[in-house]
């Protein structure tokens, strides 16, 4: 029975999902964080995910590894603000390449992955638990 | 004339066996919900458990993979990730109770044998 190898999988995938959430909160918080360069402007943050192949092992279940956190290389947004204590020269101000609609369906995608996978280990601990009690009563 | 506890199982302990396995595909195809170009896997249930029959009592021998199959996905993905969330929850749910269901097999077995053993 492969139990354990379950839970492992169910956890790594909420692990993945709440490093999915961690960036999301980051970007949304971030998203009025002005600068005066490009450099130095906050980028969004995106998680890369990866399944787990474990060859050697077998090859019917594999755990979610969070590969990297890459930054978006999307345009940031210039604006024009000549009184705002960050402007450049030419009174630019840079604010972050984050997308708040695209951020809140990202929030909302993965903490319904998150319960899936929540309600996948309930499954999984109510079945071992009547496995336990086989042969009772 | 001796009681043969396998043979008095029947199939359903294999099954049961096959349905735990199966429970860890699925849950694999759910945690990589969100993995660019996973592939999201079934096993043949019909087959898998003939071959585990077929060798009597090696147990389950997936290591090669063989019976777990790629799911055919009913919409592609730009990201090449073949899992949909639907077709994995209402697989493991059904598999879930499958699971009880062999449970229940196992346990009614048991307690004839029970019976039986206590000459009842």
């Amino acid at each position: 029975m492969s139990f354990r190898d379950i839970t492992q999988i169910a956890g790594s995938a909420m692990a993945a999902q709440s490093v999915r959430l961690n960036t999301v909160a980051s970007n949304l918080a971030n998203a009025q964080s002005a600068a005066s360069t490009e450099a130095q402007t906050y980028h969004a943050r995106k998680p890369v995910f990866a399944a787990m192949v474990d060859s050697s092992r077998d090859l019917t279940g594999s755990r979610v590894q969070v590969l990297d956190v890459v930054e978006s290389q999307e345009p940031l947004r210039k604006v024009y603000e000549p009184d705002n204590p960050l402007a450049n020269e030419e009174g630019i101000v840079f604010y972050p390449n984050v997308n708040p609609v695209a951020e809140m369906t990202d929030m909302m995608s993965a903490s319904r992955a998150f319960e899936t996978n929540v309600e996948v280990m309930q499954r999984v601990k109510s079945m071992q638990q009547s496995l336990l009690k086989l042969g009772e009563g | 004339m001796g009681i043969n506890f396998v043979k008095a199982l029947g199939v359903h302990p294999d099954a049961l066996e096959l349905r735990a396995e199966r429970t860890k595909v699925l849950a694999s195809n759910i945690a990589n919900e969100s993995t660019p170009g996973y592939k999201a896997r079934d096993l043949d249930f019909a087959a898998t458990l003939k071959q585990m029959q077929d060798d009597g009592d090696n147990g389950l021998a997936l290591d090669d993979g063989v019976n777990a199959k790629y799911r055919i996905p009913y919409h592609p993905t730009r990201d090449g990730n073949t899992v949909e969330l639907g077709v994995e929850q209402a697989a493991f749910s059904q598999n879930a109770s499958d699971f009880q269901t062999s449970l229940t097999f196992v346990g009614m077995k048991i307690k004839g044998l029970a019976k039986a053993i206590g000459g009842q």
